[in-house]
């Protein structure tokens, strides 16, 4: 392999996880800080992914739109798609048992693949849609996929900070206070179905900012790229293994989880193309091996969550349990 | 209206398979409460464990049956022992994200070892029966029966064994089973082995139904899980009686809209329960929470 060729890996490598960190960032606003059970996050992605391309190909006979839009519309658009999804979702759910939350998630997004896979009309079915367009691509050239990687950690970064001080506002900790005990914040006179419908449809929003990057990137999306139980575990694992109720493991989860899982993928190209196809589905078990074992050994993941109560109250050096009643 | 009595019959098939699926998900749901997200895969691998039976080592089809639903029994046990067990203390969402776990772990499994293609237990092609203008594939007849023989079974357990009345004690309100002394860790190692069970023969009539292949339970499971939500998570008749409502619609569904959305039609179900008695159509409250 040349320099390039594994420059242009990393590049590659780094822009995949940088997008996987923004879906891990989502779904810490709803998990990690306000323990909402979503585990439709591949439905949320698609959403944000089909809106945007629908939005900026060009114009097309076979499906719904191609309507040239730039970019940046595109980005827009798939958040408040997505978010409205979560919206229409949360309303019935939020004031049902989490795991209730769980079992619906998990059905809208099944839902939401079953209609882009068979309705070919809206954004051509099975076959998928390509020629989604990353505006500078070919005034770039070689270069391009430097500016895609730069853009994707600029969006990342302006995220976090956005998160961070969010999250450290009262508003974020009204959040963390009903993750730990609804009744005492509702008898605090919070209202905890507001503020979980919020926390809900603004991890939706990142979520669908993550699929716009992911369709611009790669520039092709058909239904099986969302398949539920992949996009939705892998995220999962990602904050899990980071630590959820923090930022910052929620992004360095998404980097390590998605390097062990390329690297993996390194390993069954070795082997005779005949096995490669059943070595690959090892791939998983070996991820799903290492969820169950973060769960058991280190529930608190690398990071554990940051103590906090205010800026104007010295933090606490050391993350505490995750410990949440059931 | 022979089309309908055709697709009746098809609702029934289906419902039969999910009831069979849904009285284990609401056993474990209700008495270890946590949504177990492993249950459709536990399906796929009862009817792999059939597949081995049948062609591995050459056994009668209704044989491999009772040594996949022997062997999905003590799978499920050994999962508890070493997955859900030492996790319990830590509540059920816990459980819940470990269940996924567990479930890609098994369907990858299945097709590292099986491969991604699709398996029969017959080849060629079996011939309908016709009666009243009806088109009844003999597997029809053998699914519906090993259901209701298996849903019998599990009445007559629930009813008459002590271990039975205590499984149904415990999904009803486990503080109370506990204070009267109801040995709970061996009741959940039973219920975990009856719920698996089941959910094996589920899948091995679903695989008589259609083909294997590894995602078949997964594909089920939310029909599944909306039979029990129907029928009110812990109560084994409600599953029985969600299974079929859930089975029937589904089939009957394809009367007006393209099939490929009969999951979609169990899910869509499922939101209008949920939104309109959250604790089962046959007992209200519950579920809600604020």
């Amino acid at each position: 392999m040349t320099v390039e060729g594994v420059l242009s890996y990393l590049v590659f490598f780094a822009t995949m996880a940088g997008i996987y960190a923004v879906l891990s960032l989502g779904l810490n606003i709803q998990w990690g800080y306000n323990g909402l059970f979503n585990i439709g996050i591949a439905g949320f992605f698609a959403v944000g992914a089909y809106t945007s391309a629908i939005l900026t190909t060009p114009p097309s006979p076979t499906h719904l739109g191609g309507f040239g839009l730039p970019m940046m519309v595109g980005f827009l658009a798939a958040g408040a798609a997505s978010g409205l999804i979560a919206l229409l979702i949360g309303i019935p759910t939020l004031r049902l048992r989490e795991d209730y939350l769980a079992i619906a998630t998990i059905g809208i997004a099944e839902t939401i693949r079953y209609i882009f896979q068979n309705e070919a009309w809206l954004a051509g079915g099975i076959r998928g849609l390509a020629g989604i367009p990353f505006p500078w691509r070919r005034a770039l050239g070689p270069s391009a996929n430097f500016v895609y990687l730069a853009l994707v950690i600029a969006i990342l970064a302006a995220l976090y900070f956005a998160l961070e001080r969010g999250l450290r506002s009262p508003w974020g900790r009204v959040l963390k206070a009903i993750r730990e005990d609804e009744y005492v914040a509702a008898a605090s006179g919070k209202d905890v179905f507001r503020f979980r419908l919020e926390s809900l449809v603004l991890g939706g929003i990142v979520m669908g900012f993550a699929g716009s990057l992911y369709a611009h990137f790669v520039g092709f999306i058909s239904p099986q790229a969302f398949h539920p139980m992949l996009t939705t575990f892998i995220v999962w694992v990602m904050l899990t293994v980071g630590g959820s109720g923090n930022n910052k493991g929620a992004i360095v989860g998404a980097y390590l989880v998605w390097a062990i899982w390329s690297m993996t993928e390194f390993v069954t190209d070795f082997l005779p193309s005949a096995m490669a196809t059943r070595a690959a589905s090892l791939r998983v078990v070996l991820i799903g091996v290492l969820l169950i074992a973060v769960l058991m050994y280190r529930p608190t993941g690398l990071f554990g969550e940051e103590r906090h109560v205010s800026r104007l109250i010295a933090r606490s050096p050391t993350g505490g349990s995750h410990a949440r009643s059931g | 209206m022979t089309e309908v009595l055709q697709v009746i019959l098809y609702g029934l098939v289906l419902g039969s398979i999910i009831v069979l699926g849904a009285i284990g998900l609401t056993l474990t749901y209700g008495i270890l409460n946590f949504a177990n997200f492993a249950h459709g895969d536990m399906m796929t691998l009862g009817a792999y464990f059939a597949l081995f039976y049948r062609f591995g080592l050459g056994w009668p089809l209704s044989l491999s049956l009772v040594a996949a639903m022997i062997s999905g029994a003590v799978a499920a046990v050994l999962i508890d022992k070493v997955v859900y067990r030492p996790l319990r203390s830590r509540g059920s969402i816990t459980l819940l994200i470990a269940s996924v776990g567990v479930a890609l772990i098994i369907r990858n499994l299945i097709r590292f070892v099986w491969g991604p293609d699709n398996h029969y237990y017959r080849r060629g092609i079996q011939f309908p029966i016709r009666w009243m203008g009806l088109r009844i594939k003999p597997d029809h007849l053998w699914i519906l029966g090993v259901a209701l023989v298996l849903v019998i079974l599990v009445h007559v357990f629930l009813r008459y064994t002590k271990i039975g009345k205590a499984m149904r004690a415990m999904a009803d309100n486990m503080e109370l089973a506990m204070v009267t002394g109801i040995a709970t860790e061996r009741i959940v190692v039973w219920t975990w082995a009856i719920g698996a069970a089941l959910c094996v023969a589920a899948g091995f009539l679903l695989g008589l139904d259609t083909q294997l292949f590894p995602d078949m339970g997964w594909n089920l499971l939310l029909p599944i899980f909306a039979a029990v939500i129907l029928g009110g998570i812990g109560s084994p008749y409600g599953a029985m009686a969600g299974g079929l409502i859930i089975g029937m619609t589904q089939e009957l569904s394809t009367l007006f809209i393209s099939a490929a959305y009969k999951p979609v039609v169990a899910f869509v179900i499922m939101i209008v329960i949920l939104l309109v008695r959250p604790g089962g159509i046959f007992r209200t409250g519950g579920a809600v929470k604020l």
